[in-house]
């Protein structure tokens, strides 16, 4: 196991939680209604402290003299090793909905297994995680068969915005060269798809949604490869710190 | 928050939250919601943010039966005149001690 391999595992769950984070605080003002608002900023509070706690033990590993802000605010985006499915746009309320569906589908199986990890840091940190994506998982779903079960025009938009994402869930399983190099510490992601496929299959059912065939994938967000969007999303979040560098509050 | 309009309105589900142990369920206010299950997520995250709640009861506002306020007379001002309900009203007499 080499450091380097450790830093860069923490550094893209981190960067997972953050990402995924600052879009769901993309919707606070513009929710379609005030306790959707609210339920989206917590949980977007909640992946934010996950980052946090995993940004700091990064920044320890490396030693370098790097923060927890120096990481999230200074990196640029091939820098930034998450997987590309929480960078996805928000889209419509149906879309967001489904990328936390198959988001934290995954999540709520990963954290309760990192929480066994040999690496009593990072235990700590998904013992706490796993208790939160649990709930976001539980949001998710009851979202999913409400909108897909419900009239045709929210049906539509829910099975659009499964479709849309569905390309990006075979990363969620993909071990990268570092996990496979961390073996008792890192999660072993493709055990999890079993549990994933039939948690999914079990929330579209009852949402009368169909499951998008396993085409082609997308890959390489963990070696910094990423979409068209990252980047304008960067820019926003990193902007003050760009601007005006070790502005404080 | 936006709404577009003639955006249907979810029914408003009143909620009430249990604060510790011990303690009675106290109304807190509303959320709209589609179902009770959607109504305890919006509770939960609307009104437990700080630690407040051990427990969430949410109940469909129609099903809750309010008092008529043109009624208040009726209802509660016979009570004001009988203070031999209020505890404080009897004289414990001396002989009694300490209770």
């Amino acid at each position: 196991m080499s450091e380097g391999a450790l830093f860069r595992y923490v550094l893209g769950l981190a960067d997972d939680q953050l990402v995924l984070g600052h879009r769901l605080g993309e919707w606070v003002g513009k929710a379609p209604m005030l306790e959707e608002e609210l339920a989206l900023a917590n949980i977007a509070l909640d992946l934010i402290g996950q980052a946090r706690l995993l940004y700091q033990y990064a920044a320890e590993i490396e030693g370098a003299g790097r923060g927890e802000d120096d990481l999230a605010y200074r990196r640029d985006e091939r820098a930034y090793l998450n997987l590309q499915l929480v960078e996805q746009p928000n889209g419509d309320f149906g879309q967001t909905i489904a990328r936390q569906l198959l988001y934290a589908g995954m999540t709520q199986a990963f954290w309760p297994a990192l929480a066994g990890s040999a690496d009593a840091r990072l235990a700590g940190v998904a013992a706490k995680a796993a208790k939160e994506s649990a709930y976001h998982f539980r949001h998710a779903a009851l979202w999913t068969v409400r909108l897909g079960d419900g009239t045709a025009e929210s049906r539509a938009r829910m099975q659009t915005g499964v479709d849309a994402l569905w390309e990006f869930t075979g990363e969620l399983f993909a071990p990268s060269d570092d996990e496979a190099d961390l073996a008792g510490v890192a999660v072993d992601r493709a055990a999890l798809k079993v549990g994933w496929d039939a948690a999914i299959d079990r929330v579209l059912a009852e949402a009368t949604l169909a499951r998008p065939a396993d085409d082609w994938m997308a890959s390489g967000g963990r070696q910094g490869l990423h979409g068209e969007h990252l980047g304008h999303m960067l820019a926003e979040m990193q902007f003050l710190q760009r601007a005006y560098p070790g502005l404080a509050w | 928050m936006t709404e577009a309009p003639n955006t249907p309105r979810l029914p408003l589900w009143e909620v009430f939250i249990r604060p510790r142990n011990g303690l009675a369920h106290r109304h807190v206010g509303a959320v709209h919601a589609a179902d009770a299950e959607m109504a305890m997520l919006a509770a939960r995250d609307v009104y437990t943010r700080r630690g407040e709640g051990r427990s969430i009861w949410v109940v469909e506002a129609r099903h809750l039966h309010a008092s008529d306020p043109d009624d208040k007379a009726a209802l509660f001002d016979p009570a004001d005149d009988k203070v031999y309900r209020q505890p404080t009203h009897y004289h414990v007499p001396e002989e009694v001690g300490d209770m």
